[in-house]
């Protein structure tokens, strides 16, 4: 079942320290920052992030590592011209990276959610990133095995949520939520609002709520969506 | 193609500019191509890009039937490409997640890629992920995926570098993104082609801007044959 809770510091109030966190998000498209900020303001810590990037500029997933907040981040492209607080807590030796190729990792989660013990994948094949991992020459082509990453916590954002918890995205904002919310333990979604069951048409769920545990929405007016059109 | 407006002197001193590269790789792409264009320079083939083309692009990060760089009112932060640039969606787009898109690309269901690269060797191998400093921060994205998973991997790069060695090298000294999966390298010097033979691939100039095949060929340390 899936529950509804009124603040975004309740809806992660259950994530520990030491936790694997799963992070939606492609920069900040898809980003929870308002999760990310009740996070920041819990105090946990010791944390593992998976996501793809390692934080922008001053919000979200940046002030989580800023904070030290996080001991390893497995991401695919954490370098960025405004990834100033990775930057610094890398160089620091203060932040432990895997570093993995983005489809990889997409796959790895969905893998995770899906029931695969571990797959092989042509990608990454004879780089320094496929290094020490076992490999397969399968039907001529040379393949990598690769495990699944899960997740205690996911924290996802999506447009709407309706009672059961069944989620719709928008536009590339979607990116990593799906497979997130299949990969962890528990899936906490921010949604920008709650609709009742029956409104949203069952041939378009993207994501069912089988894989949602908690849902709280955003007040009108500080989602992503309206600071883009004020934008 | 820029090489008709050319006048004999420039052909003598004039490579290709960024925008002549671009417009070239763009009349080679086959109408009714699915196409991913890789971060940076490729980005700009889309400018020339014809409607009649019928060309649809994808984004890995979960699009396909995406339009143009976004400006001013069209600037949505939830419609982003893979450099996190704002773009537009055009009448067909569609949206899936992660792991599809990237299913999309490694199932081989793109027609082709063009990305920027480093290095390229000889037989196709691929560095353009990192430059392999020790100091660096390393970031790969989606290359490695991009590198494998489309039918064609098209390259789009200057041909020297700043020290005037060629960029398309016997065996890489970069650090690899994916190996025997280039099968063009578009430069400012010259075209070249990747050909599958027996016995190994063999590198072939298609044509050569700004300076003589026969002069370009020298430039390299191993064989490079001249289209006929």
């Amino acid at each position: 079942m899936t529950e509804f809770v009124d603040t975004a510091a309740e809806a992660v109030a259950g994530v520990s320290d030491g936790a694997t966190v799963l992070l939606g998000g492609f920069g900040n498209a898809g980003q929870p920052m308002e999760l990310i900020d009740a996070l920041l303001d819990s105090g946990t810590s010791d944390l593992t992030v998976v996501s793809n990037n390692a934080g922008q500029g001053d919000r979200g997933l940046a002030l989580l590592i800023k904070e030290r907040r996080v001991r390893k981040v497995i991401c695919s492209f954490p370098r960025q011209s405004d990834s100033w607080h990775f930057d610094a807590a890398y160089r620091a030796g203060e932040l432990e990276l895997e570093l993995v190729p983005q489809g990889n990792l997409a796959e790895r989660l969905r893998a995770a959610g899906a029931g695969i013990g571990a797959f092989f994948t042509p990608t990454g094949y004879g780089t320094s990133l496929a290094e020490g991992k076992e490999t397969r020459e399968i039907e001529g082509r040379n393949y990598v095995l690769e495990h699944p990453i899960r997740g205690d916590v996911a924290l996802i954002k999506a447009l709407k949520a309706d009672d059961v918890g069944n989620l719709v995205y928008r536009k590339t904002a979607r990116n990593f939520g799906p497979v997130m919310a299949a990969a962890a333990s528990h899936t906490v979604v921010q949604v920008a609002e709650l609709v009742p069951s029956g409104s949203l048409d069952p041939e378009n769920v993207i994501t069912p709520g089988i894989y949602v545990d908690t849902v709280t929405a955003l007040t009108p007016g500080t989602s992503q969506t309206q600071e883009a059109k004020q934008a | 193609m820029s090489r008709q407006n050319s006048t004999a002197s420039q052909m003598d001193h004039q490579p290709l500019s960024r925008e002549d590269l671009a417009k070239l790789v763009a009349a080679d792409i086959a109408p009714g191509s699915y196409v991913n264009l890789g971060i940076g320079q490729p980005t700009k083939v889309s400018d020339h890009l014809t409607p009649e083309q019928r060309v649809t692009l994808h984004t890995e990060n979960g699009m396909l039937g995406m339009g143009r760089e976004a400006h001013g009112e069209d600037i949505d932060e939830e419609l982003i490409n893979a450099g996190k640039i704002p773009v537009t969606e055009l009448p067909g787009a569609s949206y899936f997640h992660h792991a599809d898109s990237f299913a999309m690309m490694r199932g081989g269901h793109l027609d082709v890629c063009v990305l920027g690269a480093f290095q390229v060797s000889t037989g196709g191998d691929l560095a353009n992920w990192s430059t392999g400093a020790p100091d660096a921060i390393p970031a790969v994205g989606g290359a490695m995926d991009l590198a494998i998973g489309a039918k064609e991997v098209f390259v789009m790069m200057s041909l020297f570098a700043k020290d005037g060695t060629p960029k398309i090298v016997a065996d890489c000294s970069y650090p690899v993104t994916g190996l025997g999966c280039v099968s063009r390298v578009y430069t400012d010097h010259g075209v070249f082609l990747i050909e599958a033979q027996d016995g190994g691939p063999r590198l072939v100039l298609r044509e050569a801007y700004g300076i003589a095949p026969e002069e370009l060929v020298k430039r390299f340390d191993f064989p490079v044959v001249i289209a006929g």
